[in-house]
């Protein structure tokens, strides 16, 4: 890698400005699903404008997957450079002593979001692009009706216990990335003052809401087919 | 017998150095870089010098046994340096400086080095500020200072309970930047093993790679040895383990003489030691006698009991114990200098009053500073009445902001809560005033060879004062040896390298390379240690804080007869060629093995107490020490003929214009 | 009390080696760790075998040199010593004790227990000071004040010893923590700031290029280190870095 991204401080710090981004993200998409559990409308309006306002598909939409891609294929440079640095292995290593699992096991946390995330696009990104770009149907509506389709998309992808079973074992793993990725995330840029503990416990929040988040609305759904 | 040339300019005292800067020659930068030196040790002396050589322009290169410079045992000084700053305003000065050094030295140091040392004191201060040593500041970002140990002004400068690793990092960083710039060339774990001379001139070491064991040849116009003390003879001491005499009594042999060798500190706060397989003993900073007040039971009955275990002290009512320091020194009570309250400590051991198990510990209790802060920060913070757990958590507070660091290493080790128990304590080998003599340029008695630092016997006569070695050595290193080693290389100019090649070089190697191959194949029935706690187990008995005729002339006999045993019975594992830690512990205690009895020998001729050589033969009514000004106002500067016990006492007469000579009293 | 030992035996920098199994008997709990080698390394000498070799030097915390990984741990399970303050107390009768070497690709073992750390050499000699010639002509001490807090937290990060246990610990062979104290103890100072830019990118990219592994923020490294420097520092550095890249 050339120019900025050749130090290890400078890739640490693009690492943690992706997962920043990829928070807030979350919190917007948390936002939409969760109107799904009070209004069928407020859901599927959401759900429209999220997928046909052009600033959002084509500005804001390649920056998420910039953003994811970056994020993963970083996270996966990363690893190897960290594995490489050590070329014999203890025989007792006893990381549990001084880190958390959370914080020595981001590979696996993150290789399983990322196995998410593909069967996310396979289910849901790829037909909706399908729909709307190749097929051309803008609409957003169920076929042969005026009512949009989001709603029942939706509930329809909830049905399967094993998907929801999926489902909730990636939002897991993602409270657990989140866990020290939060406040790794700060660290990384060169936040780390009197307000950290603040941040800290933010991050302990938010790493535990919003999986919960999208947790409660996959079983509500499931069990409210 | 000859008399030694102390080469001291003439003129008043206070103009000796400035006026002997302005007359010596110079060596011009083109020339510089023509010029090499070797500088053995890198330490605070030998670290500094370096760095400023190379900053000067000479090409240097320096050795260390470890594998950085940063962890030369200069590190582990705790409590502070000395400077004549008077930033307090408390009547400081460089003569006060001077006078204190000289008479907690008990009068047995060179005036005009002494003098020169408090002189350029100052300049230390500033040049570490500047390099980036985070010393102490007070809540103004001014630099804080503390009171120390046999003065009554506070001239000590310290960064945490860690000053000697602060500034040991100050100049460590200043090497680093002349090894990036390659006017140093940096060998760690390499160990000097002998000088060569080339027409009775220093020109050059034998070292060895201690990772792959070649033997190495290194050529330069000066050598500087900066490699410390010897107060490893005793086996146990506060020295690092590593920490050794080899240069030093390698250029003895080679004809530096050897001063003052009986001049040996016994620091007195150490944790005692526990058991056989003590390794080494750990030093507690000097500073914890500002606060702690040092006792043992007044009652033998009650010393017996605790000695059983039977007695906590705190069981001990106020009444029953003995301030033995507050009683007998009223004015300096606890902060006496180190030698008088060692030997005090000793005193009352001794007379079997010690506090722990083997009979060898006395009390440092701080349970009065902890009431005495408590109350004060109780009245600050307005409290009424406070109770006296409330004052003691108080004052455990303060005492935990000063000492912390201190009061939780004696906890790792002795597993006993200093705050709510007094700390047990000893005196142990810490520092050695005596060393290689050397002249006002620091240049022992064979041309272009010096000594500096601890490794020289130079600025603390038979005492050092706490807070005086980080500044002699630091002084030596970046302020004194730079100018003095110019005025002797002004003559190498048109020398040119120095070649590897001669016979000179052939020599000495094969007589280092013999020494190693036959540690290696002599295949006895003794480890290198076996013999080296042998030699410890005299020194500390017989040649230790109190001596006597009869004790030093049986430590030299029992010395030789371990010696004579080593060369025949000393078993060394491994080979020649690979990083072998027995096979470089052998050649140091061989050396060790001469130097203590050299040391037992001038302990012998020195018919007086002075400092930390007490003669027990030697003391007044009331049982201190009673020096002979008339007979032994002198450095005992020792020549090698072959043995130590044939060495040869040359004289330099000390004369003491500037202040007179009068019985230390701390009373 | 009587201990097994598994110990990691090297013969030199080439060679492969293997964890040995060797007896202790008798040990004192208040005997120190390297104590305990000690004793073993007597039995071995009389055994005529090769006694194993391990750094170590001032044997009191401070010097940095010695660098076992215990049972897992660098300097072993006790907290905010070094290896040579480690007392036996710490272990029972009849337990099992894993000695190896500090491993990263950056430290090569050189034999037994020892390692290489001139890694460590070269970064501070990339940029670890102050330029400034000891000519005894710079400006009196107390000529710039320095708030005590300031003061205060550059000691702390100064208080490094440069073992290298936040290398070992690190499931990353990070140097982060050692490299972020000195970059850390000067940008605090006024002193230090003069060419702090470069201190921090030149220090940076030595470390890098010693094969260092990157920081993922673990603080395994500030649990483990003997001396307690902060992770703070480490944002410190990152935080002077991008300063460095980015102005």
């Amino acid at each position: 890698m050339s120019g900025f991204l050749s130090s290890s401080i400078a890739r640490k710090v693009a690492m943690a400005l992706s997962a920043l981004f990829l928070i807030f993200f979350l919190i917007i998409h948390l936002a939409v699903n969760l109107t799904s559990l009070f209004s069928e409308e407020a859901f599927n309006q959401a759900s429209h404008f999220m997928g046909t306002n052009p600033l959002i598909q084509f500005a804001l939409q390649p920056i998420l997957i910039f953003g994811v891609v970056f994020h993963f294929v970083m996270g996966f440079v990363l690893e190897l450079k960290n594995r490489a640095s050590r070329n014999v292995n203890y025989v007792k290593y006893n990381g549990a002593a001084s880190a958390s699992w959370m914080s020595r096991n981001m590979a696996i946390s993150g290789g399983v979001i990322l196995a998410f995330i593909v069967i996310h696009f396979l289910d849901f990104w790829i037909p909706e692009l399908n729909t709307k770009y190749v097929v051309g149907d803008m609409s957003g509506y169920i076929e042969g009706t005026t009512n949009y389709r989001y709603y029942e998309e939706l509930q329809h992808k909830f049905a399967s216990p094993v998907k929801v079973g999926i489902y909730v074992v990636a939002f897991v793993l993602l409270a657990l990335h989140l866990m020290h990725g939060f406040q790794s995330a700060f660290q990384s840029i060169g936040f780390n003052n009197k307000y950290t503990s603040c941040v800290k416990s933010l991050g302990k929040w938010y790493s535990i809401l919003i999986p919960l988040g999208f947790i409660i609305i996959a079983l509500f759904h499931h069990f409210n087919h | 017998m000859t008399t030694l040339n102390s080469r001291v300019p003439e003129g008043p005292i206070k103009d000796k150095w400035t006026q002997y800067k302005d007359h010596i020659n110079l060596v011009n930068p083109a020339n510089k870089r023509n010029i090499d030196i070797i500088v053995v040790g890198t330490g605070l002396a030998g670290g500094s010098a370096a760095a400023t050589l190379a900053e000067l322009g000479y090409n240097v290169k320096a050795f260390a046994y470890q594998d950085s410079p940063r962890r030369a045992h200069s590190i582990a000084a705790q409590g502070g340096i000395n400077a004549a700053k008077n930033y307090m305003g408390d009547g400081d000065s460089n003569y006060r400086l001077f006078y204190d050094t000289v008479k907690g030295g008990d009068y047995r140091s060179r005036e005009a080095n002494v003098h020169r040392l408090a002189e350029v004191s100052g300049a230390i201060i500033d040049q570490c500020v500047a390099q980036g040593v985070p010393f102490a500041r007070d809540y103004g970002g001014l630099l804080d200072n503390r009171s120390f140990g046999g003065v009554l002004v506070s001239r000590t400068f310290y960064a945490k309970g860690q000053t000697g690793q602060q500034l040991l990092l100050g100049c460590y960083s200043a090497m680093n930047r002349q090894i990036a710039r390659g006017k140093i060339d940096m060998y760690n774990r390499h160990e000097m093993l002998d000088v060569v001379k080339i027409d009775g001139k220093a020109r050059g070491i034998i070292a060895r790679d201690l990772v792959t064991g070649k033997i190495e040849r290194h050529s330069a116009h000066a050598v500087v040895i900066a490699t410390g003390g010897y107060g490893n003879v005793y086996f146990l001491s506060t020295n690092a383990m590593g920490s050794n005499a080899t240069a030093a009594w390698k250029i003895h042999k080679k004809g530096a003489f050897f001063a003052n060798p009986c001049f040996t500190q016994i620091h007195p706060t150490c944790i005692p030691r526990s058991g056989d397989y003590q390794s080494k003993l750990t030093l507690m900073s000097e500073s914890l006698r500002n606060d702690g007040r040092i006792w043992v039971p007044a009652k033998i009955e009650d010393a017996k009991a605790i000695q059983q275990g039977k007695l906590k002290p705190t069981a001990i009512a106020e009444e029953d114990r003995d301030y033995y320091l507050e009683r007998r020194y009223p004015a300096f009570g606890n902060l006496v200098p180190r030698d008088v309250a060692s030997r005090a400590a000793k005193e009352r051991c001794d007379a079997g009053y010690g506090v722990n198990a083997t009979g060898e510990a006395v009390y440092l209790d701080f349970a009065a500073a902890i009431q005495r802060y408590g109350s004060e920060k109780a009245k600050v913070q307005g409290l009424h009445n406070p109770s006296k757990e409330e004052i003691t958590k108080l004052g455990e507070a303060v005492i935990e902001e000063k000492y912390g660091n201190l009061f939780q290493m004696y906890e790792k080790i002795v597993d006993e809560n200093p705050y709510k128990t007094p700390m047990m304590i000893y005196p142990a080998t810490h520092y050695t005033m005596g060393g290689v003599w050397v002249d006002y340029n620091l240049m022992t008695t064979v041309p272009g060879l010096y000594c500096i630092g601890e490794a020289n016997f130079s600025d603390h006569g038979a005492n050092r004062l706490g807070a005086s070695a980080l500044m002699q050595g630091l002084a030596d290193g970046y302020f004194v040896l730079p100018y003095t080693i110019g005025d002797y290389l002004a003559d190498d100019i048109r020398t040119g390298k120095i070649p590897t090649d001669s016979p000179e070089f052939d020599e000495v190697e094969k007589s280092v390379r013999d020494q190693l191959e036959f540690f290696v194949n002599n295949k006895g029935t003794h480890s290198v240690d076996y013999f080296h706690k042998k030699l410890g187990n005299v020194m500390w008995n017989k040649v230790g804080m109190a001596r006597n005729e009869k004790g030093l002339k049986e430590a030299i006999k029992e010395i030789q007869e371990i010696r004579e045993d080593f060369w025949k019975n000393v078993k060394v594992p491994g080979s020649l060629n690979e990083l072998n830690p027995e096979l470089e512990k052998a050649g140091r205690v061989a050396d060790f093995l001469e130097l203590g009895e050299l040391f037992a020998k001038d302990a012998l001729h020195r018919e007086e107490s002075c400092g930390g050589h007490f003669r027990e033969e030697h003391v007044t009514e009331d049982g201190e020490a009673k020096r002979d000004d008339a007979n032994f106002a002198y450095v005992a500067a020792w020549e090698y003929t072959g043995k130590p016990s044939e060495a040869i006492l040359h004289k330099e007469q000390l004369e003491f214009k500037d202040i007179e000579l009068k019985t230390r009293s701390y009373k | 009390m009587n201990l097994t030992l598994k110990i990691w035996r090297q013969k030199g920098p080439q060679d492969k080696g293997q964890m040995v199994e060797y007896k202790v008997t008798d040990i004192s709990e208040h005997m120190s760790f390297l104590e305990m080698m000690d004793v073993l390394n007597e039995q071995l000498v009389a055994k005529d075998e090769v006694p194993i070799a391990f750094d170590h030097d001032c044997r009191e915390g401070i010097c940095g040199m010695c660098s076992l990984h215990i049972n897992g741990e660098p300097h072993g399970p006790d907290r905010g010593i070094t290896t040579c303050q480690l007392h036996m107390r710490t272990f029972k009768d009849g337990d099992t004790i894993y000695i190896e070497p500090w491993r990263a690709k950056a430290f090569p073992v050189i034999k037994d227990l020892i390692v290489d750390r001139m890694a460590f050499e070269r970064i501070q000699q990339a940029g670890g000071y102050i330029s400034v010639n000891t000519s005894g002509n710079t400006q009196d001490a107390n000529a710039i004040p320095i708030s005590k807090h300031n003061a205060d937290l550059s000691m702390d990060a100064a208080a490094c010893i440069g073992c290298g246990a936040c290398v070992a610990s690190c499931k990353n062979s990070s140097a982060m923590l050692f490299v972020s104290a000195k970059v850390s103890q000067f940008a605090l100072l006024p002193q230090g700031k003069v060419e702090a830019a470069d201190r921090v990118r030149n220090m940076v990219k030595q470390m890098d290029e010693e094969g260092f592994g990157n920081c993922t923020n673990t603080g395994a490294c500030e649990v483990e280190c003997p001396k307690g420097i902060s992770l703070e520092n480490i944002a410190r550095m990152n935080r002077e870095y991008l300063k460095a890249s980015i102005i």
